[in-house]
């Protein structure tokens, strides 16, 4: 028989263990409590709850069925929206800093080569740049970081936009293979898209050809291959199926080649920007190729888009194409929830566009099983807010990251904080934190 | 209280002994064999018009007295009617308020659950000017060189600009279209009328008064001529000066008595000259406050008013000051970290200007921004309020109408809801603060230009016909 006495002390052990030195992991658990929550996979559940333990969503359900953890901190909701946190899927946040100034920019690797595959962008991603909370505080707790320029211009990183270093804010490196069927890129490949093509089609056919005699390569027993060996490495990886293909595209002829090559080679593809995909839908819709759309766009700005329309979401989503709404932007990626509502202005469905910025990015970038909704299990992103998350006068009251409240901090906030309030000594004593 | 443009011009001849509507003037020679001027023709010379060459051919489209019913009218001079009516009548906006009865053939216009704002204007637009699709051809805004106060926009402006029947159908009437920014002074603004027309001056907002761009900061000093720094910008804004006030001195002499030759003339100091004289209202596209306080500074120096900051993203630095000079800022509601001098931007700058006492404007610079102005003022609103600055809708709707008209020094036509002043209206589907609403019809001088139901009132520039473009 096991004597209490003698597992005393072992037991008075591991409580006070557990009680002062719990691993910061485990933290107070939070209860936002009230409002209308808006899981995405499921549909909203008024007066609900959503409970964050840790890093990841506990529960999520009517008041009535979820029972609070001991302990919880309890954020009242009543008469709020509560949402996944946003995913702006175009991005280049933590790579530019000040756009005009090139040595804040590590975007696009500068070479006259069309092909830049093996480009990634992670290790330049600058977790402090002053971008970062900025965008949060918009209620945009995830991004992809993608690279530009060239032909093949690289892979992009999925990261949360809160961590001290990016192995905490890393969500998935190499996320995605990013491509540019444009005039910009044509340039680099002989100033003519059939030009581009060849380049595109001659890397994949060679990494394809590496990818089948990679020994041989090695031995220097093949013929010379058009790209480099970690181009060759990167491209077969996305013919593998282990990253998608993102290809920058506006016009409609456009997004027919980059349909025919990503057909071709069988990768996985994406259209980015497909201002005149509208003119496609069906056939996006049919090979269930997901585009990544700019909603507050009807400019026909260059001659490869021309047919830029305000409701070009609205008709791709009703043919069935999944469709994702970014700001295509980095310093007011903040405003991704704009998109939105321009896109619902413009007749796409709400709970289409609610699903464009959060569910449909992460699945296209293969972030779904962390991220997008509110599901047990799922990293803690969740965004309370004032009311309509669309709506121009909705403030994001609390957003979180990974279970941790951000604070309602960044350089923009101190800079009015120290002007807004006009005290005696000269601003440059004020440190812009209200304290 | 508006002035009717023909009684303006009879104004502007008894202040001024001239008006430019009096028809070309050439000189005739007196018995005495000299050359002598008619008042008409000297006050061209002074504008650097010299006759009727470049006058406004806007021809308001037909119209009817129109009446508006039962609308939340937001008038932006003040209050906000709950179920009110506006009739728009001879041009002008005849009468506001509740159960304004209808005139007998008046078209009326069920404005239940709607809302009436004045026209939107836009104090800095490149509309036309670096004109989508964006090509090199289309580029307008810049010559080479420190200072061109020679140039003048309306001789650049392509009227079948795509974005102009955009802005329209987003509720914006009048925009100021300019130059620049890559040199320090680049010439006249153009203000437009955002209605179709065959030549710039179709568009011209008839009497409107002469406006200058001119720029500071990273983009005039940006190139690989001189001046590469700010202090080279301040010196060739100070060295322009000093020439403008010799021609200045020396034309004012002989217009005094205009006998014999004039002086020789010089586009761009004709131009700097109407600038000594308070004749041209100055725009300035400055974003650091360091600049700004430079350019007020140097204004002091040459004794000429700046009418309004562009961009000014750093403006809520020094609001105390610009409201005590009673300089306006053109602002974005959030624009920030393109630049280096842009990235001090800050969301609540808008609301900032205000709350200083300051006229605060939200401008687009953008051909997006100016279809969606109202959002952006929302968005300013939004921050403001955020940040615990007190700010009544009205207030946020003058930033996009009332603010820019004083911009433009067109404030007594347009930019409110007032009696008399240019029947230029919005009709919108709901709250123009919501991200959901869209601008369902727009008048311009009591004349329909736009109506979302209806493709009869949907212009359309030349460059779309045939394209797979289809604004919406």
């Amino acid at each position: 028989m096991v004597s209490l006495r003698r597992f005393l002390p072992v037991l008075v052990l591991l409580l006070v263990g557990l009680l002062c030195c719990r691993p910061a992991a485990h933290a107070q658990p939070t209860a936002i409590v009230g409002g209308t929550v808006h899981p995405v996979s499921e549909p909203p559940i008024e007066d609900g709850v959503v409970i964050l333990e840790d890093d990841t969503i506990a529960a999520v359900g009517p008041r009535a069925e979820v029972s609070m953890p001991e302990g919880a901190r309890r954020i009242d909701a009543d008469g709020t929206v509560v949402t996944p946190g946003l995913i702006d899927a175009a991005t280049s946040t933590g790579l530019i800093e000040v756009s005009a100034v090139a040595s804040t920019r590590d975007q696009a690797l500068d070479t006259d080569d069309a092909v830049r595959a093996a480009f990634r962008v992670t290790d330049g991603i600058n977790p402090n740049s002053v971008v970062i909370p900025v965008t949060r505080l918009g209620g945009v707790t995830t991004v992809a970081s993608i690279p530009t320029g060239g032909g093949i211009s690289g892979q992009g990183a999925v990261i949360d936009l809160h961590g001290p270093t990016l192995q905490e804010m890393l969500v998935r490196d190499r996320a995605a293979m990013y491509a540019h069927f444009t005039p910009e890129a044509a340039e680099a490949a002989g100033e003519a898209r059939g030009g581009l093509a060849l380049r595109l089609r001659e890397a994949f056919e060679d990494a394809q050809f590496y990818a089948e005699n990679e020994d041989a390569y090695q031995e220097g027993a093949t013929r010379s291959l058009s790209v480099s060996r970690l181009d060759l490495e990167a491209l077969a990886s996305v013919l593998a199926g282990d990253r998608p293909l993102v290809v920058r595209a506006a016009r409609a002829s456009d997004i027919d080649a980059a349909l025919r090559i990503a057909e071709e080679f069988d990768v996985s593809l994406r259209i980015l920007g497909g201002e005149e995909a509208w003119m496609r839908a069906e056939r996006l819709a049919d090979a269930e190729v997901p585009v990544i759309v700019k909603a507050l766009d009807n400019l026909p700005a260059e001659f490869d888009r021309l047919g830029t329309r305000f409701d070009n979401a609205t008709q791709l989503s009703e043919a069935g194409v999944p469709v994702i709404l970014s700001t295509l932007d980095t310093h007011n990626a903040r405003n991704l929830r704009l998109e939105a509502g321009h896109a619902v202005r413009h007749g796409m469905d709400w709970d289409a566009a609610l699903r464009a910025v959060t569910e449909a990015p992460a699945r296209a970038l293969g972030v779904h099983d962390t991220h997008g909704s509110l599901e047990p299990g799922k990293t803690a992103n969740v965004v309370v807010w004032s009311g309509d998350p669309f709506e121009l006068m909705t403030s994001a009251r609390h957003v979180f990251i990974g279970g941790t409240r951000v604070e309602d901090d960044s350089r923009q906030k101190r800079l009015m904080r120290r002007y807004r309030d006009q005290e005696e000594q000269p601003q440059a004593y004020d440190d812009g934190t209200g304290q | 209280m508006r002035i009717p443009s023909i009684l303006l011009c009879a104004m502007i001849v008894i202040m001024l002994g001239g008006c430019a509507g009096s028809g070309p003037s050439t000189s005739a020679d007196d018995a005495a064999g000299e050359t002598t001027y008619d008042n008409a023709t000297l006050e061209n010379m002074r504008e650097g018009t010299y006759n009727d060459a470049w006058e406004s051919s806007y021809e308001p489209l037909p119209a009817r007295p129109t009446v508006i019913q039962d609308a939340t009218v937001m008038t932006a001079a003040g209050e906000t009617i709950r179920e009110g009516d506006v009739l728009l009548r001879d041009r002008t906006i005849d009468s506001v308020g509740t159960d304004v009865p209808v005139p007998e053939g008046a078209r009326v216009i069920d404005g239940s659950g709607k809302y009436v704002t004045p026209g939107i204007i836009d104090s800095h637009s490149h509309l036309g000017v670096s004109a989508t699709p964006e090509v090199g051809p289309h580029y307008d805004n810049n010559e080479e060189g420190m200072a061109t106060p020679g140039l003048w926009m309306e001789h650049g402006v392509w009227p079948q600009g795509p974005g102009f029947a955009r802005a329209l159908a987003g509720g914006t009437t009048t925009a100021l279209l300019l130059p620049g920014s890559g040199d320090v002074i680049e010439g006249r603004g153009f203000t437009a009328k955002l209605v179709p027309g065959r030549s710039p001056q179709d568009m011209k907002f008839p009497d409107a008064p002469p406006t200058l761009k001119m720029a500071c900061g990273e983009n005039p000093k940006g190139g690989s001529s001189y001046p590469t720094t700010r202090m080279g910008i301040a010196e060739g804004f100070r060295s322009t000066f000093i020439e403008a006030q010799k021609y200045r001195k020396q034309w004012d002499a002989w217009l005094e008595a205009p006998t014999g030759d004039p002086p020789e003339r010089n586009l761009g100091m004709e131009t700097l000259a109407e600038v000594l004289r308070g004749n041209m209202l100055v725009q300035v596209h400055c974003y650091r406050a360091d600049d700004m306080t430079t350019m007020l500074e140097i204004a002091q120096e040459f004794d000429f008013e700046i009418r309004s900051f562009h961009h000014a993203v750093e403006a809520y630095k020094i609001r105390d000051r610009l409201a005590e000079e009673e300089v306006s800022a053109s602002m974005w509601s959030d624009w920030w970290g393109f630049k280096m001098e842009a990235f001090d931007g800050i969301p609540e700058n808008v609301a900032l200007m205000h709350d200083a006492g300051a006229r605060a404007i939200v401008h687009s610079d953008d051909d997006l921004e100016i279809q969606r102005l109202n959002q952006e003022a929302a968005k300013a609103l939004r921050a403001g309020r955020e940040a615990g600055v007190d700010i009544t809708r009205n207030e946020a709707l003058r930033w996009i109408t009332a603010h820019p008209a004083w911009a433009l020094g067109i404030q007594d036509r347009v930019g409110t809801l007032e009696e008399g002043k240019n029947a230029d209206v919005v009709l919108w589907s709901s709250d123009p603060f919501s991200i959901y609403t869209k601008a369902q019809r727009v008048w311009v001088d009591g004349a329909l230009v736009y109506d979302r139901n209806d493709p009869d009132y949907q212009p359309r520039s030349d460059f779309e016909l045939g394209s797979p473009s289809t604004q919406n």
